[in-house]
């Protein structure tokens, strides 16, 4: 247990140990992630208000520090960041030469993730991390991460981390995990670090025992959060659901409500995909490769040289809910969701994908026959 | 916290290679023999897979490697014009410099095809990739049992590798069919779908291999074609093409149902394929 | 040398039928051969017969001013040239020329629809198997009209 006082110390303490301290700070009408230059930064009395394509800041009653979800940033931005210099090449006189650019070393302390950001993580660890060709960027981002968690006591409408097995409290993957409480008898953290290093950094904090009554009431917040859920998705049912609707006239339909703007990828804390781009100079003999995100709703992203494979918009979306929902599994052995809502909160049209599986599932029979 | 690891040269980084020789097949087709810098070997390959060329500045493009295995000292790719990477490399003379990254992907199932009947069939550029495979098996000749190939092409033109056809033909190691799709009276061969040609080939379909490599509905229409003379639906392989960018199976560009191309493929069995390819924009 | 029923039973056009149907086929048939450039037939001439080709090629032709003889598709052993001998006006639409050396069996048209108005099971057996080769011609040709090989940017252009 840890005063909201002497949780203050908590970015220097990081600083001390080399980390570039990143947390929620608001602004431009969000809470985003960015450089923490002290604890003061944090969003102190703010919530948010969400919904299909719908964001608000509302103001705290309390002056609780942690008291929103998630914002349109995840860990994604900082671990697998949205551009990366690959490379840069010169040419000489007719020679080449590739010279790779080193991953940037500068290790980062991610404050305020939520569990679903850590199930998000760890999506990322078996996509990016684990396969037979890692991504060695990935690799050196993660293993340099500090992460540390808050559980989350008030979830949004947009939220669906209970039914999908990741939420609403952090089981592990993180350094340290804090759950807030603010109450008559105070505004304190119960604090647990489940790595060495988080352990290190808990032992130069000013802790004291958890008492019983605490301890209640963080597991109480966890389960009114979990009865809170506004939303709920059963990943193995989605996944069979989607199994029988390759065909099914309901793409069609969300198909025309899709904008193909790409925001729900771009927020998604597990989407992953990237391009690559090849710039040079004025002079022509210097060169770069920058990777950047990509999209499976940009109508180029499956260009063959006669031109996309999935020119509708409606193969689009149905390529990435099969993949978040379906062929993921198959991939990683798990969902490629996180049931973080953000895709939902950030549809310009309030698409919601716990809603389109539900309408697959009704427009879509078990058999091939049609009553 | 660990240590961070350093992004070495791997899979990512492009590797310049000298073009040794360059030679015009087609109006639009070439062949280009690129040799890796002094002192690296040449990448051992397996044929079917792809390498990564790229054009300084411009882009990439996924090419199939369509030389000698047992071939040292070089790499060899046959390359269609259809693109600015592509078109770039085509106007490459000897002696210049092309990034390579591979190679990449899994080729084809050659270690199936032991003591059992092959059956080839090509389609345009198809023939590439093919060809490697080609070379793979007459270096071991005897290991197989009958050897045919099909090959379609667009007009008597834009045939490819008319030397080798020619020699694999008059030496009997391949019984080599080609059909082209129009043609004058010049053209003393076949006219018509590849497909058809099957019924020249002797090869008993119970202990048949066939590799079929060409554009996606030709692939379809010989798969179909082959089922129908009762070879397995797993015994017939095809390569598929989509768009391939990392080569390592993490950008997601070239995702075909739960398979990324680039890392679980090009070549696929055909009874794991069929279903994804009769789904339209999958 | 082998019989004319021997021949048709052993072709894969012809295989299958009952002896006495074939016998009722080598009734209208006869051995043909042509040397290599040989004309089988013209188009607009008359359809009074078929081919089932035992041995070489034959190309299917059409002639245009400017660019000389297009070959549409070539036809060779094992398979059988024309259907125009079994429906109205019976004439041919496409030139027939031998690409190489062609051995045959020819079959007489009017003698063959004679037969198969007289005995309709021989009629549907050959009626079977022309709509087969009819249908693999008519798939071959959409799929050369589709010009798979042929860069596929022209289409957008």
């Amino acid at each position: 247990m840890v005063d909201a006082a002497a949780l203050e110390a908590l970015p220097s303490l990081l600083r001390a140990r080399g980390y570039r301290v990143v947390g929620p700070v608001e602004r431009g009408g969000a809470i985003v992630l960015d450089e923490l230059a002290s604890w003061d930064d944090l969003p102190r009395g703010t919530t948010v208000e969400l919904g299909p394509g719908a964001y608000r800041l509302r103001k705290r009653p309390d002056e609780a520090l942690f008291g929103y979800v998630v914002g349109p940033q995840s860990a994604k931005t900082w671990l697998h960041p949205p551009a990366v210099l690959e490379f840069r090449a010169e040419r000489s006189r007719g020679r080449v030469t590739v010279v790779a650019e080193p991953a940037d070393p500068s290790p980062v302390a991610l404050v305020g993730l939520r569990p679903c950001d850590l199930a998000a993580i760890r999506v990322h660890d078996h996509v990016l991390g684990d396969g037979p060709v890692a991504d060695p960027r990935y690799r050196s981002h993660r293993g340099a991460a500090f992460l540390i968690v808050v559980d989350c006591a008030e979830p949004a409408a947009t939220c669906f981390c209970a039914s999908m097995g990741t939420g609403p409290s952090a089981t592990g993957g993180f350094d340290l995990a804090l759950n807030e409480l603010l109450d008559e008898d105070g505004h304190r953290f119960v604090i647990e670090a489940a790595t060495d290093a988080g352990a290190e950094v808990l032992g130069a904090l000013a802790t004291r025992p958890v008492p019983l009554d605490d301890e209640v009431r963080v597991e109480a917040a966890h389960e009114r959060a979990r009865m809170a859920m506004g939303r709920r998705l059963d990943p193995g049912r989605a996944r069979d659901v989607l199994r029988n609707a390759v065909e099914s006239p309901a793409w069609s339909e969300v198909g025309d409500a899709c904008l193909g703007c790409a925001n729900c990828t771009m927020v998604c804390p597990t989407c992953f995909c990237t391009t690559v781009e090849d710039v040079t100079d004025l002079t022509g003999d210097h060169a770069e490769r920058w990777r950047r995100w990509d999209s499976c709703f940009t109508f180029q992203f499956s260009r063959l040289s006669s031109g996309p494979v999935r020119t509708s918009t409606a193969a689009r979306y149905r390529h990435w809910l099969r993949h978040k929902l379906e062929t993921w599994h198959e991939q990683f052995g798990e969902s490629g969701c996180v049931g973080c809502g953000r895709c939902i909160t950030w549809c310009p049209v309030g698409i919601d994908l716990t809603e389109e599986v539900a309408r697959l599932e009704s427009a879509t029979p078990e058999s091939g026959d049609v009553a | 916290m660990t240590t961070p690891e350093l992004v070495s040269s791997g899979p990512v980084i492009p590797v310049p290679h000298r073009v040794s020789a360059i030679r015009r097949e087609t109006r639009d087709t070439f062949t280009v023999d690129l040799r890796p810098p002094d002192g690296l070997p040449v990448e051992s390959f397996a044929p079917g897979q792809f390498n990564m060329l790229y054009a300084f500045g411009i882009g990439e493009a996924a090419i199939s490697i369509s030389g000698d295995p047992g071939r040292r000292g070089f790499v060899t790719h046959t390359v269609r014009e259809v693109g600015a990477v592509t078109t770039w490399l085509g106007r490459l003379g000897a002696g210049a410099d092309v990034g390579v990254r591979g190679p990449f992907g899994r080729g084809w199932p050659v270690a199936e095809a032991a003591g059992r009947d092959v059956v080839l069939i090509a389609g345009g550029i198809g023939f590439a990739p093919l060809r490697s495979l080609i070379y793979e098996l007459l270096a071991h000749r005897d290991l197989y049992g009958r050897i045919g190939l099909l090959y379609g092409a667009r007009t008597p033109g834009d045939v490819l590798f008319r030397g080798e056809l020619e020699e694999w033909s008059k030496s009997g190691w391949v019984d080599v069919h080609v059909s082209v799709d129009r043609a004058t009276e010049s053209w003393r061969g076949h006219v018509g779908v590849v497909t058809t040609l099957l019924r020249n080939l002797v090869f008993d379909p119970a202990e048949t291999i066939a590799f079929v490599c060409g554009p996606e509905i030709m692939m379809r229409f010989a798969a179909a074609e082959l089922l129908r003379c009762e070879v397995a639906p797993g015994a017939i392989h095809v390569a598929l093409e989509r768009n391939m960018q990392c080569g390592i199976g993490l950008c997601g560009h070239c995702q075909i149902g739960p398979a990324f191309v680039c890392r679980d493929g090009p070549v696929f069995s055909y009874d794991v394929v069929e279903p994804w390819l009769a789904v339209e924009e999958l | 040398m082998k019989s004319i029923p021997d021949l048709l039973a052993d072709h894969p056009f012809t295989a299958g039928l009952a002896p006495d149907q074939i016998a009722l086929l080598a009734g209208c048939a006869s051995n043909v051969q042509f040397d290599e450039g040989a004309v089988l037939f013209r188009a607009g001439a008359a359809a009074d017969r078929f081919y089932i080709v035992r041995v070489g090629q034959v190309a299917i032709e059409i002639h245009e001013p400017g660019r000389g003889r297009l070959t549409v598709e070539t036809v060779g052993e094992g398979d059988v040239v024309g259907w125009s001998w079994l429906v109205p006006p019976h004439r041919w639409l496409f030139d027939g020329r031998a690409v190489t050396a062609v051995r045959a069996v020819a079959l007489d048209g009017a003698c063959l629809r004679k037969k198969c108005d007289d005995n309709h099971d021989l009629g549907y057996a050959l009626l079977q198997r022309v709509a087969a080769v009819v249908g693999e011609r008519l798939s071959g040709a959409r799929l050369q009209l589709l010009d798979l090989y042929g860069r596929r940017a022209e289409e957008s252009a």
